[in-house]
């Protein structure tokens, strides 16, 4: 026979067969053969070679070029619906293959089509503006002492904007808004409780706010002018005619300018009112405050920038102004940056001082991450299954062959099962994602604040295209397994060929999904146990059964009168903040030997009863003394930690040492034990804390309640609230409520984890089980001698579920030390106090999904090992 | 017509093909040609060649049993049409016709 070394060039031939006319084609191939033999005899393998491939180039003639297949495609077209009924009968005619297929799909689908709804509400964020592409937000970073913040923030200072405001010539408008417009709003006899901010005419220059009544000029250019949106005037003044109208805000009188069309949801500010910035000019001590070049806290500025500027010009006259500016304040520097407006709700997510919620952008990258896992996975077994079902479709292949399909039609007629099947899942899909659409709001506030998820026809219509495209790589693959068949040697053979199981590929793709499914529960088993171990962390004191209630303006003593009748109030105290839920007030305090070295501490304002409603231990002292409300401040009390700051030996040593708070000269009566002051997975819980005592800027009641029903009771203070107060709804909560909502961000990752482990768990499942049910069902013959020959049940059960128990091994193998370094080297190290990682949580996931594994393995080979192989036997 | 005419390779192609009776494919063609000829007959000319008189219907073809020697590929048989065979004879008409004119001396003396 010839040798592989006396065959013409492979690639001449394969050029050959590309250019040439198929009914040629034969002819031509057989000349060419013949006289390269001949050559390769006469004048050696590579002259022969070479003179195949010279004439194979010869023959590129008019006549013997292929002409482009119109023809072929217009049939591939008419062919679409044969496709689709011939694919209809195969999806009907394996029911379990099938659904299962189309179970995983339109689970993950959903997942998909979440991150689809999700990316369009947040890409039709600020869309409403017409000058959204030049507008860009101010950033500013504080510098104090070189110690650089790590981000930006979203303000900046007043001042800045001013400076900005002149100088920057290209400006085509700026927009400043100042927080803190909001509170109650008094028309007449009617208060309503509003949102919004200070703001300057350029406001409607630069956005796409619709002022229905009064002028976009002037409307907030004299001070105590306000604009409403139209809902809330309609709150306020009903049908009454609003414009001209005055208004009462912290005892100032206001008049009404203009009425605004309501802020649009897909907008990063919301507002319900605005003043304009002009007041703040009116009064002194504001004005002196709005020029400090480091009050970057409260302002939020934007500047319209026409298309074409140069950023790096802008950026460079900030830089001036920051140099010049940072003479007027001591060792801080402040730089400022632009920050385009569609960055805003999807950019980096570590701006400090949003005006709104926002979500970043490695939110996304993670939840896109996931959700292409997800999908990834049923993709696969869609692949996995359709390749394992070859034995019975190979034939089918073969026969079209025959009768003359093309390698492109059988690719088609397989894409377009895909697609049918993707079609199908969708459908399921969408009805599923409308089910879900109301949790995945619910995971969080903040997400309700920014998501919709309406299924408008935009979004079907992406989803419908996500399907096809979800089809097209699903069916890719199968679809050049099955085009690639030889149609004789299938149908010679009884068997398909060997090289047709692709085993090694099946099992790596089962292993795939089980390593995903195991790292995800895995992550949501730890994630919940740190999840548990921050919320019911020992702060220091004790927590329980305090409610919390904000006082919002009220005389605390009247609600503490009506409180204190009620028999489950064992105890109540006052203070200005809630501790150990995230916030953090802080004041410079120097000792007084030393008033060179001052230092930011973080303090509360509480009351005489604060320390013992929350159990503090005092190490040393006493407690405040109660004092009348005109009283001049004059005593605090102090943690553990001051004293190693200023180097005091012991607690009793630090009494009657005197502290300058805020430029207070305050004398130590007690020393307290550490405790948690800001969140229980804060890096840094050595902090110097404070105690101080007010009377008057205590604005929370600490309302401990000993009761079995302490839903009514909470009722009952309820009823007590809106008899003081019917203006404000009652805004109480829970001391250990406030401390999980602390930690809500956690839940939400531990709770989004869990539904991923769920679906992936879910999907690895079906994938196994159609698995499991081909191989069985494929070796029942095989089974069935075994049998005869005398095996036993047990043993055929082990025989046939060893494979996939090594695969779940392998998986496990893979997915435990993977997770364990994720926990380890990635997130352990940014989360201070956490809980250690034990073998238990480690194990619990997988022996789930083993254990679902196993039942599914043993009882699909279970009902194979106890069939009778008689009627096998004789019914093949 | 271009169909009435035929050009000089072309004739001898045909007439080669008439004589090979029934081994007539491309290959055997070829050779029959530089046999008889004594000139190299360019696989991909004959190729031209055999497609330009299957166009114009002077010959027809059908394929054969695959071999080995072709590394499986069948071989294309080729016959002379009837209207192959007219053209071929009109050939030889014009020709023999040519020569009975030509009287005997003329060419003895060049």
């Amino acid at each position: 026979m010839i040798n592989q070394k006396n065959k013409p060039p492979r690639l001449a031939e394969k050029f050959l067969s590309w250019y040439c006319k198929p009914e040629l084609l034969e002819d031509l191939q057989g000349d060419l053969y013949e006289y390269f033999q001949r050559n390769v005899k006469t004048r050696g393998v590579v002259r022969a070679k070479l003179i195949y491939i010279i004439d194979v180039i010869k023959f590129m003639r008019l006549y013997t070029l292929r002409k482009p297949e119109f023809v072929n495609t217009l049939m591939n077209w008419i062919m679409l619906s044969s496709y689709v009924k011939t694919s209809a009968r195969s999806i009907r005619r394996s029911p379990l293959f099938s659904s299962i297929n189309i179970i995983g799909l339109a689970i993950s689908m959903t997942v998909g089509l979440v991150m689809i709804a999700v990316l369009t509400d947040i890409s039709s964020f600020d869309t409403f503006h017409t000058n959204r592409k030049e507008i860009y937000r101010v950033i500013s970073r504080y510098d104090y002492q070189g110690n650089q913040d790590n981000n930006y923030m979203a303000t900046t200072s007043l001042r800045a904007a001013k400076l900005i405001e002149e100088s920057v010539a290209a400006t085509n408008g700026i927009a400043i808004l100042r927080r803190d417009f909001e509170g109650d709003f008094t028309a007449g006899t009617k208060t309503i409780p509003l949102q919004g901010y200070q703001t300057n005419p350029g406001l409607f220059q630069l956005f796409s706010f619709r002022l229905l009544k009064g002028n976009p000029v002037t409307a907030l250019k004299e001070p105590f002018s306000l604009v409403f949106t139209e809902s809330a005037a309609t709150k306020l003044f009903g049908d009454d005619e609003p414009v001209g109208k005055v208004v009462k805000f912290r005892n100032r009188d206001y008049t009404v300018t203009g009425i605004l069309e309501d802020v649009p949801h897909f907008s990063h500010m919301r507002f319900e009112v605005l003043g304009s910035l002009s007041t703040r000019e009116t009064n002194k001590e504001q004005l002196k405050e709005d020029s400090k070049w480091d009050n970057i806290w409260n302002a939020w500025v934007y500047l319209r920038l026409p298309p074409g500027t140069d950023l790096q010009t802008i950026t460079t006259t900030f830089d001036r102004i920051s140099a010049k500016e940072d003479s007027t304040v001591k060792e801080t520097h402040i730089e400022l940056d632009l920050q385009p407006l569609g960055e805003i709700m999807a950019g980096t997510d570590d701006l400090g001082n949003q005006i709104g919620p926002v979500i970043g952008n490695l939110t996304l990258w993670i939840f896109g991450g996931l959700t292409f896992v997800v999908l990834l996975s049923a993709g696969f077994n869609y692949t996995n299954l359709s390749i394992a079902r070859s034995l019975r479709r190979t034939r089918e292949v073969g026969i079209r062959k025959v009768i003359g399909a093309m390698k492109s039609h059988v690719m088609s007629q397989f894409i377009v099962e895909a697609v049918l099947i993707a079609l199908i899942a969708v459908g399921f899909a969408i009805v599923l994602f409308l089910l879900v659409k109301p949790l995945f709001i619910g995971i969080e506030p903040e997400i309700q604040q920014i998501f919709k998820l309406e299924l408008t026809p935009v979004l079907l219509l992406y989803f419908i295209g996500f399907a096809l495209l979800i089809g097209l790589s699903a069916g890719f693959f199968p679809a050049l397994f099955f085009s690639s068949i030889n149609a004789i040697e299938v149908l010679k053979r009884w068997y398909p060929v060997k090289g047709l199981g692709k085993l090694t590929l099946r099992k790596a793709l089962i292993v795939f999904q089980y390593t995903i499914s195991i790292i995800f529960i895995t992550c949501t088993v730890i994630g919940y146990k740190q999840y548990k171990n921050y919320v019911g962390f020992d702060l220091g004191f004790k927590t329980e059964n305090v409610l919390n209630i904000s006082l919002q303006g009220n005389k605390a003593e009247l609600l503490k009168k009506g409180l204190s009748e009620l028999p489950e109030v064992t105890g109540i105290s006052q203070s200005a903040m809630v501790t150990s839920i995230g916030n953090f007030w802080g004041t410079p305090v120097k000792h007084i030997s030393n008033l060179q070295d001052s230092s930011w501490m973080a303090y509360n304002y509480i009351d005489e009863h604060y320390l013992d409603l929350h159990h503090h231990k005092l190490l040393a002292g006493r407690n405040f003394n109660p004092l009348p409300d005109s009283a001049t401040e004059s005593e605090v009390l102090v943690n553990e930690q001051i004293l190693k700051k200023y180097n005091i030996p012991n607690p009793i040593q630090a009494l009657d040492e005197t502290l300058v708070v805020n430029g207070k000269e305050l004398r130590i009566v007690g020393v307290l034990e550490n405790f948690v002051y800001g969140r229980s997975n804060d890096a840094n819980q050595k902090k110097e804390i404070l105690f101080r005592y007010s009377k008057t800027n205590v604005h929370i009641l600490n309302v401990r309640i000993e009761s079995t029903d302490l839903i009514g009771t909470v009722a009952k203070i309820e009823q007590l609230w809106k008899e003081l107060d019917p203006v404000h709804p009652f805004e109480a909560k829970f001391y250990n409520e406030q401390i999980e909502e602390a930690f809500s961000g956690l839940r939400a990752s531990v709770n989004v984890a869990a539904v991923l482990a769920v679906l992936a768990i879910g999907i690895a499942s079906l994938g196994l089980l159609g698995m499991v049910v081909f191989t069985t069902e494929t070796r029942l013959k095989e089974i069935s001698i075994r049998k005869v020959l005398g095996a036993k049940e047990v043993l055929l059960l082990f025989l046939m579920s060893k494979n996939f128990i090594l695969m779940l091994a392998i998986a496990a193998a893979i997915a435990l030390p993977l997770t364990y370094l994720l926990f380890e080297q990635v997130a352990f190290p940014q989360m201070a106090n956490h809980a250690p990682l034990g073998i238990i949580d480690m194990l619990v996931g997988v022996s789930c999904i083993i254990l679902i594994a196993l039942i599914l393995i043993a009882t699909q080979s279970w009902k194979v090992a106890r069939a009778n192989p008689s009627q096998v036997l004789k019914s093949e | 017509m271009k169909g009435t005419n035929l050009g000089e390779f072309e004739e001898l192609v045909l007439l080669t093909i008439a004589a090979l009776v029934n081994d007539a494919y491309s290959v055997a063609i070829c050779d029959e040609l530089e046999k008889n000829t004594g000139r190299a007959a360019k696989l991909g000319v004959v190729h031209a060649v055999l497609n330009r008189l299957e166009e114009k219907g002077l010959v027809k073809s059908k394929l054969g049993e695959a071999t080995n020697t072709r590394g499986g590929k069948r071989k294309r048989y080729y016959a002379v049409t009837s209207a192959g065979k007219a053209a071929l004879l009109k050939a030889k008409e014009v020709r023999d016709n040519l020569w009975s004119m030509i009287p005997g001396m003329a060419l003895k003396n060049i």
